[in-house]
C-alpha cells in the first residue's frame, strides 16, 4: 500500500462488499448512539410510569418491569458500549502495538523479556483477571471499566505487531535506514510504522469488537459500571428477571441484537478489509 | 512453408490510467513458426510483459486498442473468456513474470498440479497425472519428492523448474516463457534454458515465446529473434543474423554493451546508453529510439520504414533508406 | 595492511522449517580488501555472498570468526563508534526497489544521510551536494526528485542507492550484486561509475555477484564462493583465464555470451536435496563436480596457494605447499 495515494486505498477498500455492508451497518448504529437522546424523551433510568408494557408508539421497544423506556436504555446502553470499544480498544491497540515494535525492533534480551510478560497475560484468561481487578474497585464507572479491558487485552496485538516488525525490520530500506544513521525510534516511526498502518487499523477495530464483548461479559456477571447502563447490564437485568419466562421478550431481544448487529459488522469491516490488504486472499 | 502457430498483426495494446493511456504496446506484429524458439529482448519497461500476457489474458487497466493475434488462424481478441480458458495450458501456455512468487504457497506441488489437472485434463485419473508429473520431474533432475513439497522450501533453481514441469504438463503448443531465468545464477539459468530446449525436442513443447531483457542467454535458445523498444518492434531476424550484424542503432548499442569474453574497464571502458526510454504516456513522434539514438536526423521525427534485408531480417529505421 | 579483514568468519542459521536443520550459510571465509581496490565476490544463488555481505555491514553477527576494518574488529565498535563504521563503510543492495521504502519520496532518504554525515552543511549545501551526488551516478535530479520509487524505474533506483551511499564520502563500499536486476545497457554504467570512483579517488568495493564476465571486467581480485566456502581466489585476468578450480570453470562455461553458443549440455550431476551439501564432510562442491573422487566426498580439501592465486580442491593436492 501507497500512502502517496490513501483515497486510492479508500476507493479499493470500498470496492469490498463486506466493507461497505459492515461499514454502513456501523455508521447507522453510530448515527443512532449519537442522536439517541433526540429519539427518546425518556431518561434511561427513570420510572415511567407504566411497568412491563409491550412496544407501542410511546415506548417503540415497550418498558420493562421497573417501568424503564428500554429503546432509551438501549439507545444510552450502545453510547456506553461504543464509548467502551473505543477507549479500550484504543488504550489495547496502543501498548500492544508499543510493546510489539519495541520487542520486535529491539530483539534480544529486550525482547525476551516483553514477551515473557505478554506470554503470562495472555495465558492468564482476561475474564478471570478483569474480574479480580473489578471487584477490588467497589466505585466503577464506563472509563474505569474501559481502562481495566483496555490494560488486559493488549497481549495478542503486541504478539502480532512483533511478529510484522522482526520481518520488517530485516527489509532493505530499513538496513539502508540504519546505514544512514538513523536512530531506532525514528526507524520504528518513519521506516516501519507506516508500512503497517493497514495493519494496525486492523487490529484496533478487532480490539474494539473485543473490549465490547469482554465489557458485556463483565456487565453480565454484575461487574459492570456501578452507575449507568449498558447492553450489557440491560441483558443482566433482564435475564435476572426472568425476562423471557415472563414474556417480556423486548426487554431481552434488542439489546443483544444490538450487541450482535455491532459486533458483525466490526468483524465483516476486518475481515473485508484484510481482504482489500491482503492480495494473496483476494482472489484473481 | 513453415507452418504458422502465432501470427501477431499490427497489436495495440495500452494501459488506461487516470484519463490517459500508457501505450505499452504500440503496434507490435511478427509471427512465431511451429517448432522454434522465438526471441524477444529489450530494456525494461519496453512492453514485453505486456505483450505477452495481453495473448491469455487481458487484464483492467489493460486494453486492447487494434491489432489482432491469431492463435492458428483465430483472433484471440475476439474469443470469449470461455475459449480462452480451453486454450489456456493445451493450445498457449504462459509462464509469468514473477512465476516463482506466484506459485500458491499454502499448496503442495501435487496439489497445484492436481488443481490444474482437474480444469484442464478432467479425463486423465490421478494416478496418470501423477506418473506424468513425476516422470517430468526427473527428466529436470528433480526427484519425485518434490511433489510432496511447498513452494518455499525449494530454492530458486529448483522451483523454477518445477515451475516449467507444471505449465508444460499438459503438453502446450506454445510456452511463453517470460523471464523464467532473470532471477537465477548464470549456472542456474543455463540448466533451465537446456531444459527447455530440451522439452521442445522431445515434442512436450511445438513451440517458444522466450521473453528477456538478457539478450545474451535468449541467444544462446533462440531461433529467431525480436527487440523491442518503447512499445514497437525496431528489429527482427534470425538470431544469428541480428547479433553478429545488427542494424537498429538501439540493437547495435545494447549489444555493444555486453562485455564480451575477456574485455576489461582497464582495457576497454564500454558504455552503456545515455539517457533514459520515454515516457510511454506521451512517446515521442516518429522513431521512439531517436531522442537518444547518434544518428538521429530530421527524418526520424516521422514513422521509420521497414527495411527487408532479406532472409527474414527486417529492422525499422530511417537509416536503412538513405 | 588490508582495509577490510575477514578471519575464519563463519555463520550458521538455525531454520525451524528443515526440521531444525542446521545451516552453515558461511564457513571459515577468511579475504581481504585493500585500499583502492575492487574486489568481487562470485558464487551462486545460496552460496552465502548476502550473508557475508551483511556480517560486514553488521546486520547478521558471526557464528565465529573476526571481521576487521582498519585493524579494529567491526563487532566490537560501540556507540559512536559504529557511527564512525558507517561513516567510512557503506552497501548498497541487490533489489533497488526494496532498498526504498515505499512511502516515502526517495530523496528523504538521502536528506536523512547527509544530515546525520554531515550535520554542519546549511540548507543551501545540502541541496547543492544532494543535486551533485544525483549528477554523479549519471542522472538529472528534475527526473527523480519529488518521486515515489514506485514512479522511477530500477536503474534509476539504483543509481540513487549509489548516491546516498556517496553522500557518506565512504572509503568502502559492500555492493550486493548491484546490477543483477538492471538491464544490460545499464548495467554497464552502473558498474562504470565503481570503477571510476576507484581510479580518481581511491574508493574499494566489494562487488558482489554470479555473472564472472562482469566480475572480470571491472574488478582487481575475484573471489569465488560455493556453499560458504571460498573455492579459489586470486587476480581477476588469470582466474579468468585460467581458472583453476571445476567450479569456477562452470562458471566460466555457464556465462551466455554473444560470440559463441553453449555447445553440448552443461555437464552436471543432479542435485536432487539442496541441503545434503552442506552434511557432507568432504568438498560441498563434489556432488556437482564431474571431477570428483572418492576423497573429494571424504574430506576438506586442503586450501593451497600459488603466488597470489589459490584455490581450494584436491586435484592440486599433489601439486604446492599445503597451508
Ligand atoms: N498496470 C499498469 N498500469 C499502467 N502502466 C503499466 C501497468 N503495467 C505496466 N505498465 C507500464 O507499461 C510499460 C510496459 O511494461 P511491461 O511490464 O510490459 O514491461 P517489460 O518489458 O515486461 O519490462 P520488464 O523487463 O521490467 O519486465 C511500462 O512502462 C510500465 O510502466
Ligand atoms: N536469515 C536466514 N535464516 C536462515 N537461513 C538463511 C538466512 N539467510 C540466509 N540463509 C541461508 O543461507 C544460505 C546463504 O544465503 P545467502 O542469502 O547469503 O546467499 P546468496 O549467495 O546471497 O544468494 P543469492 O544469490 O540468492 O542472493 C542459503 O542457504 C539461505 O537459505
Ligand atoms: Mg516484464
Ligand atoms: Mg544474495
Amino acid at each position: 500500500m501507497k500512502l502517496g495515494s490513501i483515497t486510492e486505498t479508500l476507493r479499493l477498500a470500498f470496492r469490498n462488499g463486506k466493507v461497505k455492508a459492515g461499514t454502513a451497518v456501523l455508521f447507522f448504529l453510530l448515527l443512532l448512539a449519537a442522536a439517541g437522546p433526540v429519539l427518546t424523551p425518556y431518561q434511561p433510568l427513570k420510572y415511567t410510569g407504566e411497568p412491563s408494557l409491550p412496544p407501542s408508539p410511546r415506548h417503540p421497544l415497550g418498558t420493562n418491569m421497573f417501568g424503564y423506556d428500554v429503546f432509551s436504555q438501549t439507545v444510552y446502553g450502545l453510547r456506553s458500549s461504543i464509548l467502551v470499544g473505543f477507549l479500550g480498544g484504543a488504550i489495547a491497540t496502543l501498548i500492544g502495538v508499543l510493546i510489539g515494535f519495541v520487542a520486535g525492533y529491539k530483539g534480544g534480551l529486550v525482547d525476551e523479556g516483553l514477551m515473557v510478560l505478554t506470554n503470562i497475560l495472555l495465558v492468564i484468561p482476561t475474564l478471570a483477571l478483569l474480574i479480580v481487578i473489578a471487584a477490588y474497585l467497589p466505585y466503577r464507572g464506563i472509563v474505569v471499566e474501559s481502562v481495566i479491558i483496555g490494560l488486559t487485552s493488549w497481549p495478542w496485538t503486541a504478539r502480532a505487531v512483533r511478529a510484522q516488525t522482526l520481518a520488517l525490520r530485516q527489509r532493505d530500506f530499513v538496513l539502508v535506514a540504519r546505514m544512514s544513521g538513523e536512530s531506532p525510534l525514528a526507524i520504528i516511526l518513519g521506516e516501519i510504522a507506516p508500512n503497517m498502518l493497514s495493519y494496525i487499523f486492523m487490529v484496533f477495530i478487532l480490539q474494539f469488537g473485543g473490549a465490547i464483548l469482554n465489557a458485556v461479559g463483565l456487565d453480565f456477571i454484575g461487574l459492570g459500571p456501578t452507575r449507568g447502563v449498558s447492553l450489557g447490564i440491560i441483558l443482566q437485568q433482564a435475564v435476572l428477571w426472568n425476562a423471557i419466562q415472563l414474556g417480556l421478550w423486548w426487554w431481552a431481544i434488542p439489546p443483544g441484537l444490538v450487541i450482535a448487529l455491532l459486533l458483525t459488522s466490526l468483524y465483516m469491516v476486518n475481515t473485508g478489509l484484510d481482504e482489500v490488504f491482503n492480495p494473496r486472499l483476494r482472489g484473481d | 512453408m513453415r507452418e504458422e502457430v502465432l501470427r501477431v498483426d499490427g497489436l495495440k495494446v495500452w494501459y488506461s490510467v487516470g484519463g490517459s493511456y500508457v501505450k505499452a504496446v504500440d503496434g507490435v506484429s511478427f509471427t512465431v513458426y511451429r517448432g522454434e524458439v522465438f526471441g524477444i529482448a529489450g530494456e525494461s519497461g519496453c512492453g514485453k510483459s505486456t505483450l505477452v500476457s495481453s495473448l491469455v489474458l487481458l487484464k483492467p487497466p489493460m486494453r486492447h486498442m487494434g491489432g489482432r493475434a491469431l492463435f492458428h488462424g483465430k483472433d484471440l481478441f475476439s474469443m470469449s473468456g470461455e475459449e480462452l480458458r480451453k486454450i489456456r495450458y493445451k493450445g498457449i501456455s504462459i509462464i509469468p513474470q514473477f512465476a516463482l512468487d506466484a506459485l500458491s504457497p499454502t499448496k503442495r506441488i501435487r496439489d497445484i498440479i492436481l488443481d490444474l489437472a482437474a480444469v484442464h485434463e478432467p479425463n486423465l485419473t490421478k494416478r496418470e497425472v501423477l506418473e506424468r508429473a513425476e516422470e517430468r520431474l526427473r527428466l529436470v533432475s528433480l526427484s519425485p519428492k518434490v511433489l510432496d513439497m511447498y513452494p518455499v522450501e525449494l530454492s530458486g533453481g529448483m522451483r523454477q523448474r518445477a515451475v516449467l514441469v507444471v505449465s508444460t504438463l499438459f503438453n502446450p503448443e506454445l510456452l511463453i516463457a517470460d523471464e523464467v531465468t532473470s532471477a537465477l545464477d548464470v549456472t542456474t539459468q543455463r540448466v533451465v534454458l537446456e531444459l527447455l530446449l530440451e522439452f521442445l525436442k522431445a515434442g512436450i513443447i511445438g513451440s517458444i515465446v522466450a521473453v528477456t531483457h538478457d539478450i545474451a542467454s535468449l541467444y544462446q535458445i533462440a531461433d529467431r529473434m525480436m527487440i523491442m523498444y518503447a512499445g514497437k518492434v525496431v528489429e527482427i531476424g534470425p538470431a544469428e543474423e541480428l547479433v553478429k550484424r545488427p542494424r537498429h542503432p538501439y540493437t547495435q548499442a545494447l549489444i555493444s554493451s555486453i562485455p564480451s569474453l575477456g574485455v576489461t574497464y582497464k582495457e576497454k571502458r564500454l558504455s552503456g546508453l545515455k539517457g533514459s526510454p520515454p515516457n510511454l504516456r506521451d512517446p515521442p513522434p516518429g522513431c521512439r529510439f531517436a531522442p537518444r539514438c547518434p544518428y538521429a536526423f530530421e527524418r526520424c521525427g516521422e514513422e521509420p520504414p521497414a527495411v527487408e534485408l532479406g532472409g527474414g531480417h527486417v529492422f525499422y529505421c530511417w537509416l536503412g533508406v538513405r | 595492511m588490508a582495509l577490510l579483514r575477514l578471519e575464519d568468519v563463519t555463520k550458521v542459521f538455525r531454520t525451524g522449517l528443515f526440521g531444525g536443520q542446521e545451516i552453515r550459510a558461511v564457513e571459515d571465509v577468511t579475504m581481504e580488501v585493500k585500499e583502492g581496490e575492487i574486489v568481487s565476490l562470485v558464487g551462486e544463488s545460496g552460496s552465502g555472498k548476502t550473508t557475508i555481505a551483511r556480517m560486514i555491514l553488521r546486520f547478521y553477527r558471526p557464528t565465529k570468526g573476526r571481521i576487521y576494518y582498519k585493524g579494529r574488529d567491526v563487532w566490537r565498535l560501540r556507540g559512536d563508534e559504529v557511527k564512525w563504521y558507517y561513516s567510512e563503510v557503506q552497501g548498497i543492495f541487490q533489489d533497488p526497489y526494496s532498498s526504498f521504502n515505499p512511502i516515502h519520496r526517495v530523496e528523504r532518504i538521502l536528506y536523512k544521510t547527509l544530515h546525520h554525515f554531515h550535520p554542519s552543511l546549511g540548507g543551501r549545501g545540502v541541496e547543492e551536494r544532494i543535486r551533485e551526488a544525483i549528477e554523479r551516478v549519471g542522472l538529472h535530479p528534475g527526473d527523480v526528485l519529488g518521486k515515489y520509487p514506485h514512479q522511477l524505474s530500477g536503474g534509476q533506483l539504483q543509481r540513487l542507492s549509489i548516491a546516498r551511499a556517496l553522500l557518506v564520502e565512504p572509503s568502502l563500499i559492500i555492493a550486493d550484486e548491484p546490477v543483477s536486476m538492471l538491464d544490460a545497457s545499464t548495467r554497464i554504467d552502473v558498474l562504470n561509475i565503481f570503477a571510476d570512483l576507484r581510479d580518481k579517488e581511491g574508493l574499494s568495493v566489494l562487488m558482489i555477484g554470479h555473472d564472472i564476465l562482469l566480475a572480470n571486467y571491472v574488478s582487481d581480485r575475484v573471489v569465488v564462493l560455493y556453499k560458504g566456502n571460498i573455492v579459489e581466489e586470486g587476480p581477476a585476468k588469470p582466474v579468468f583465464v585460467n581458472p583453476l578450480h571445476p567450479y569456477t570453470g562452470m562458471l566460466l562455461e555457464s556465462i551466455p555470451r554473444l560470440d559463441k553458443k553453449w555447445e553440448k549440455r552443461l555437464e552436471e550431476k543432479a542435485e536432487e536435496e539442496e541441503y545434503t551439501a552442506y552434511r557432507l564432510k568432504g568438498c560441498r562442491f563434489a556432488p556437482r563436480c564431474p571431477a570428483a573422487r572418492k576423497i573429494c566426498f571424504e574430506a576438506k580439501p586442503p586450501t593451497l596457494k600459488l603466488e597470489e592465486r589459490s584455490v581450494a580442491c584436491w586435484i592440486y593436492s599433489d601439486y604446492g605447499e599445503k597451508s
